[in-house]
């Protein structure tokens, strides 16, 4: 959309500062920028669906002591295994009387912090090993490349498996096996944008203003591949999620009692027969999340990247 | 530097290009399926050495005496460096030596051949279900763009990736088998059933064809369709989406109007002109997708107490039977390298543009 029009439109204010083709500083381009952006995403109401459900999950998260209406981890065996609809159990209790509507709210903080782990440690990584194998090139791409083509080779489940093998299980040894199997497809789109970066006039302008490399990859290349990498981190958050909750599952992810949503999907398949609800709330939560975050990477995709729409 | 440098093509480009006429492109991939399995077999290696677990109590017990502990160490090959012990680990994992597994006490490779087979087959039929499903629906939603059709496989799709497959599968069962008991529960067969073909490839329904035993047969479709179907779903989200996009591509090329121009029916047009040149891409994402549900079977395989790889695994995982867990990953591990080859060689024979 023509940032002009818009100001014809509205005339002066906010708008007309936001829209403006003649920014006065770098933070009202940066600001531009960013709002024009969030005009396209905006215009996706699929999109905002999935906004609205990502930032449900952060307010959630937060506030999980106020919104749940019992103790996490307490007890009540007296009423054990309720029904959804019970006097004060929304979604009912599981094996122990636990409530399990406040254990899913406690559970979200556990998803959050997954999430969040492994959304900033994986790409930064990969950003690394991207950038610095596209603007060396040479050998140094050769070997980083085959390294990140040995991981992208690797089934990513059953090798986080042998990771936690390796260390213990628990939500930290999760997080770790994650991030460690997930960097490599950012290392691919890092060296992608490089290699169409690093023969551009303006970084042979740093280059002979006497850049070190370290400053021309840090400070000019890397910003330039972030945008591509912050959408592909949206789209695969949801990966992520399922990956977690896999390993959850499986009993080697986050332990008892940890509100965990995979592991208590584990604990509810006994009694899935008889008492569904066990299983089927916590995985409920898991399906909306992830739908949450592909809907949002979606968006993003669509609003940041209008190529690859479709 | 100078900006002479940075404009220069890179060095291994040049060479590259010169032999590319070559025997160069096979002997690239020969070589890059080496250097990636060298790296799963490091990767295993250093996995067994960080592991909190001394293989050497586990053998000679707590109570052994200093000496026994000594020597048990040394017939390990422990004592000797850490390079010495990985080419030793390598030529043992060559000859198909993976160790014996502690929970079975038999050689791992006869563990994973025998239950191997049945992963196999899980996935083989989720495959088919994957693409006789997804790849008419791909087209019919790149037909009728923005319509229904298109809407709906968007729909499965985002579905597909967001939902837990041990979850989906735990919700197939709920359903199918404890409410509306059209399946069979869990398991390959009913107790009843087992054993009573003889084994001759492991694939159950291979074998009680090859038995002339339909009934047999019959029971082990019943378990299998449902785990195959919550398998074969994510493998129809990926295929129809990608079967889409091709499609897309396409019908909007003018050879596509040039068949339509000279009268062809739509149909000629749609599933033999454009479909056919979708094939090639298409090889690529289903072996692609197969190697992904012998993944995806992991978590399936417990859901369904389906006795195959994934189980097989776990089980180790457990029960902290490192040489079971090792080998089961290089197996995964190197099947997943031969699908990735087997599409790039196909890829190469059915696409006469990359011979």
């Amino acid at each position: 959309m023509a940032a002009s029009d818009l100001q014809a439109e509205n005339g002066g204010g906010l708008r007309a500062w936001l829209t403006t083709e003649t920014p006065a500083s770098r933070l009202q381009a940066r600001t531009v920028q960013a709002y024009l952006v969030w005009l396209a995403f905006a215009r996706n109401p699929l999109g905002l669906v999935g906004l609205g459900i990502v930032l449900a999950l952060i307010l959630v998260a937060l506030f999980a002591p106020l919104l749940a209406n019992h103790d996490p981890f307490a007890q009540d065996l007296a009423a054990r295994l309720q029904p959804p609809g019970s006097p004060g159990h929304w979604f009912g209790t599981d094996e122990l009387g636990r409530d399990i509507y406040s254990r899913i709210v406690h559970g979200a903080w556990i998803t959050l912090k997954i999430v969040g782990l492994v959304a900033l440690t994986a790409p930064l990584a990969g950003l690394i090993v991207g950038t610095v194998s596209g603007y060396f090139g040479g050998w140094v791409d050769i070997v980083l490349m085959r390294f990140t083509d040995v991981f992208l080779a690797f089934p990513r489940l059953i090798l986080a498996l042998a990771f936690v093998a390796a260390l213990e299980p628990g939500i930290e040894s999760a997080i770790l096996a994650i991030a460690l199997t997930s960097w490599p497809p950012y290392a691919r789109i890092a060296r992608a944008e490089t290699l169409t970066i690093r023969n551009s006039d303006y970084i042979n302008a740093v280059r002979l203003l006497g850049a070190s490399r370290l400053r021309i990859i840090v400070g000019h290349v890397a910003p330039l591949c972030l945008s591509s990498v912050v959408i592909r981190v949206t789209l695969d958050m949801a990966g992520i999620i399922l990956t977690a909750a896999g390993l959850g599952f499986l009993g080697l992810g986050a332990q008892p009692p940890t509100p965990e949503w995979g592991a208590m999907i584990s604990a509810g398949r006994k009694f899935l027969l008889d008492q569904w609800w066990v299983a089927t709330m916590p995985g409920l939560a898991i399906f909306i999340v992830s739908l949450g975050f592909n809907l949002l990477g979606d968006g993003l995709r669509d609003a940041l990247d209008p190529r690859s729409a479709g | 530097m100078t900006l002479a440098t940075g404009l220069k093509p890179g060095r291994g480009g040049s060479r590259i290009s010169s032999l590319s006429r070559g025997l160069w492109p096979l002997l690239r991939l020969v070589l890059t399926v080496a250097v990636t399995f060298f790296g799963l077999l490091l990767v295993t290696f250093l996995i067994a050495r960080v592991v909190p677990i001394d293989p050497v109590l586990a053998i000679v017990g707590e109570r052994a005496s200093p000496e026994t502990y000594q020597a048990a160490y040394e017939a390990l090959g422990l004592d000797r460096p850490l390079w010495e012990q990985f080419f030793v680990y390598v030529g043992k994992v060559l000859q198909g030596d993976f160790g014996d597994s502690l929970l079975t006490a038999r050689p791992v490779l006869e563990d994973v051949t025998r239950v191997f087979p049945a992963t196999l087959e899980l996935a083989t039929v989720a495959t088919i279900i994957g693409v006789t499903l997804g790849i008419p629906g791909g087209v019919c939603a790149a037909v009728y763009q923005g319509r229904w059709p298109d809407h709906l496989v968007r729909v499965l799709g985002l579905f597909g990736y967001s939902m837990p497959v041990f979850w989906l599968g735990l919700m197939g069962l709920l359903v199918f088998y404890g409410l509306l008991d059209w399946v069979a529960g869990p398991g390959r067969l009913d107790i009843f059933y087992e054993d009573v073909v003889p084994r001759v490839t492991g694939v159950i329904l291979v074998d009680s064809l090859l038995a002339g035993d339909l009934e047999v047969f019959n029971n082990a479709l019943s378990h299998i369709i449902l785990p195959a179907s919550v398998l074969g779903y994510y493998s129809l989200a990926y295929i129809s989406r990608m079967t889409r996009s091709f499609m897309l591509e396409q019908l909007s090329q003018e050879y596509v109007t040039t068949a339509r121009v000279k009268g062809l029916s739509e149909a000629r047009v749609i599933w033999r002109h454009a479909l056919g040149n979708v094939m090639v891409p298409l090889i690529t994402v289903i072996a692609l997708s197969y190697a992904s549900l012998l993944e995806g079977s992991v978590l399936t395989e417990i859901v369904f107490a389906w006795p195959g790889l994934g189980l097989y695994i776990t089980n180790s995982l457990l029960s902290a039977d490192m040489n079971a867990v090792l080998g089961g990953t290089i197996v995964v591990g190197s099947v997943f390298i031969g699908l990735n080859l087997l599409s790039d060689l196909l890829y190469r024979i059915v696409d006469p543009r990359a011979r």
